[in-house]
């Protein structure tokens, strides 16, 4: 059988596997007061319940990325060849992207890329924590109500612009002869113009303000309950005010700063508008290699391969920094 | 050590609402001070006038004899207890503690001594690396109060610290608060609505009313000798008949009330023919006649029996209604309901104030 349809089962044996779990639990825990689910919601309601979730959550979330995972370990073939006596499980796809296409040495652009990417990513989230926390900070403790709004109504007014179109006037702004290369030069602070999106600083700006929203408000949202005594109770024992920072405000908050950092993080790493129009033309990064596989070979093996690389990669990469930071998985999503 | 405090002639404002008005006060070094008014009447303000998260908008505060304006709260020798206690909840009960001196950079051995004295004092002998969700409502508070004390203040001020806490705890805390500043010997300023605390802990009290100090004296002139209308019907339970000066001297006035001209101690020296209040306390009237111009009848409407004592409340001429609490030595009669009772009081126990502001019931 081939390992496509094979793929097609896996989720009804979860589901089966996770039915008899929740026999046995019942069994073994007899509530007489405890009324089953057909019971409570009717046998209709029931099953058009099951039925909505599950289309949900199988066909639209479950098979389609079960699907690409069974594509990335498949070999490069032209849709003749599929299911075909060529169409092995193999692992060419994942090796393709450390050993380089020769055959000797490492594939140096790929794994290039993909370091970059998640430097320039780590980079990214530090930038916009720095940018965020202070905004976050003003607007949960110390800033009046009516300011606030203002400042919510400013992040958030920007974002129904599209986010080519905001892309590609951070070009307009940011080129050797945009305006702030012009403005700088006729006022004589610089003789020759900085070519900002060449050395990647458009490629910063761009990822750092497109998931500003998204670092802002669960930073935003830790830091507003905090009880503004604890901040005036360490002032009044003597904190300066960065200790205060860092002993009372960001431990509290640490769990909406991770949250924060882990959506920025991937967003960015995954990133693909952004990197495109304001990267340097010597900036790969590598969701541009994965989109090339899929639009422009036809490859949808490695592209898939490549992107589990990259979500693997990224998945282990948060959960080191949690563990490190000492926060758990459900605090940051709660 | 321990430092006074003096205001001087300090307002406070918050745009056009004035806070505090003129407060003008000396509170001596190791003294017990409190602050006793109604919830707004400018209480809280003056505490973190005092403690520098609030610059007064004229006049000065002198911590020790020196200006503290311009000078932060994390550089003032005061501490703070906040009402809701404001515990870091992430840090143990130690480190709660030594805080301030983690701030000053003082090593942690240092610090570990200090927290186990302090956990002493506070009867809570090694118990530094309980987290603070493990302790009770009274612990926390005593963790609180071993936190401000622990950079060594010369002024510890307190934010009604006990008012989150039940009766049985509270009572105990204020025997607990008041020798623990005996023991350390620094000036206390304890802000509070509550009369009981005020009166049984402090070796003085301000009351306050809308910004405006009141009276500043100990607790039992404070009871005995009100200085204006509002203290006399703040502080306990009083009686007022409100009425006209008809004859006053020195020492005694004669009031022309709805029950008729009565008598009453003159301290205020009221004039004849300015409107006053005639002040009686419950405690004070009886239930039996007595001098001429200190008896007056009254019909009445309910007796309540509370173990130590009765409360007899009747209602006088023009519906004025008037408590009588008689004590169970004395040895009164009490009335039946819907008699008419002859109520009289000493001359000495009565009291005439100008009219003035009351306190809401």
């Amino acid at each position: 059988m081939s390992s496509r349809l094979v793929v097609l089962f896996v989720p009804f044996v979860v589901i089966a596997i996770f039915w008899l779990m929740a026999r046995r639990e019942a069994k073994l825990r007899r509530d007489p007061t405890h009324k089953g689910y057909f019971e409570r919601n009717g046998m209709t309601l029931g099953i058009i319940f099951i039925a909505l979730v599950a289309l949900w959550t199988l066909f639209l979330v479950v098979l389609p990325y079960l699907y690409m995972v069974v594509e990335s370990f498949h070999p490069t073939l032209r849709p003749v060849e599929r299911g075909g006596p060529k169409d092995v499980l193999t692992l060419a796809q994942y090796r393709s992207f450390f050993v380089a296409h020769s055959g000797e040495g490492w594939n140096a652009v790929h794994i290039g890329a993909f370091v970059f990417s998640i430097v320039a990513s780590i980079a990214v989230t530090a930038l916009n924590f720095a940018i965020c926390y202070p905004l976050a900070f003003y607007m949960a403790q110390s800033g009046t109500a009516q300011k606030v709004r203002l400042i919510m109504l400013a992040l958030i007014v920007p974002y129904w612009v599209n986010e080519i179109l905001r892309a590609f006037s951070l070009r307009l702004l940011l080129a050797t002869k945009g305006l702030i290369n012009n403005v700088m030069v006729a006022g004589g602070f610089i003789d020759t113009p900085i070519d900002f999106l060449g050395n990647n600083v458009g490629l910063y700006v761009g990822l750092s303000y497109a998931y500003l929203l998204v670092m802002i408000f669960p930073l935003y949202n830790a830091i507003e309950s905090l009880d503004k005594n604890q901040i005036e109770a360490a002032r009044d024992l003597g904190a300066p005010w960065w200790r205060i920072h860092k002993d009372v405000v960001i431990p509290y908050a640490k769990p909406g700063i991770a949250s924060g950092c882990t959506m920025v993080f991937m967003l960015s790493a995954g990133s693909l508008a952004a990197p495109q129009f304001l990267g340097g033309p010597r900036t790969l990064w590598f969701t541009s290699v994965i989109y090339n596989f899929f639009f422009q070979n036809f490859n949808w093996a490695r592209g898939s391969a490549y992107a589990f690389i990259l979500l693997a990669a990224c998945i282990a990469l948060v959960m080191l920094m949690l563990r490190l930071f000492k926060v758990s998985l459900g605090e940051t999503i709660k | 050590m321990s430092a006074g405090v003096e205001l001087d002639h300090v307002t406070v404002r918050f745009g056009e609402f004035t806070a505090v008005k003129s407060a003008t006060l000396d509170i001596k070094g190791g003294e017990f001070f409190s602050f006793l008014g109604p919830s707004g009447c400018g209480k809280t303000t003056i505490l973190r006038t005092v403690s520098g998260f609030l610059e007064p908008s004229e006049g000065a505060v002198k911590i020790g004899g020196q200006n503290m304006a311009g000078i932060g709260p994390n550089k003032r020798p005061t501490a703070l207890i906040f009402q809701n206690l404001a515990l870091f909840p992430l840090m143990t009960v130690a480190e709660n503690i030594t805080y301030g001196l983690r701030v000053q950079g003082i090593d942690k051995a240092t610090r570990a001594k200090k927290a186990n004295e302090l956990l002493e004092l506070i009867a809570l002998p090694g118990q530094g690396n309980k987290q603070m969700s493990e302790l009770s409502g009274g612990q926390k508070q005593r963790v609180a109060i071993a936190r401000a004390l622990c950079v060594q203040p010369e002024v510890l001020l307190l934010d009604e610290p006990l008012s989150a806490l039940d009766l049985k705890l509270r009572q105990h805390m204020r025997n607990e608060l008041r020798s623990i500043q005996r023991m350390v010997g620094i000036t206390f300023i304890y802000i509070t609505h509550d009369q009981g605390e005020a009166l049984t802990m402090s070796d003085r009290i301000a009351v306050m009313s809308d910004g405006v100090i009141q009276q500043v004296a100990d607790g039992k002139t404070i009871y005995d000798q009100p200085a204006t209308a509002f203290v006399a019907s703040f502080v306990g339970e009083n009686n007022p008949f409100a009425g006209t000066v008809a004859q006053a001297d020195s020492s005694f006035a004669l009031v022309d009330t709805k029950l008729g001209r009565l008598r009453g101690r003159n301290p205020r020296g009221a004039k004849a023919g300015d409107k006053a209040i005639l002040f009686v306390r419950p405690e004070s009237a009886r239930l039996a006649p007595g001098g001429a111009d200190t008896t007056f009848s009254a019909k009445v409407k309910s007796v309540a029996f509370e173990g130590n004592m009765t409360h007899v409340f009747l209602e006088g001429a023009g519906k004025k209604d008037i408590t009588v609490t008689v004590g169970r030595q004395s040895g009164a009669v009490i009335p039946e309901q819907d008699t008419v009772a002859t109520v009289s009081y000493d001359a000495e126990l009565g009291l005439v104030l100008p009219e003035g502001q009351m306190a809401r019931e």
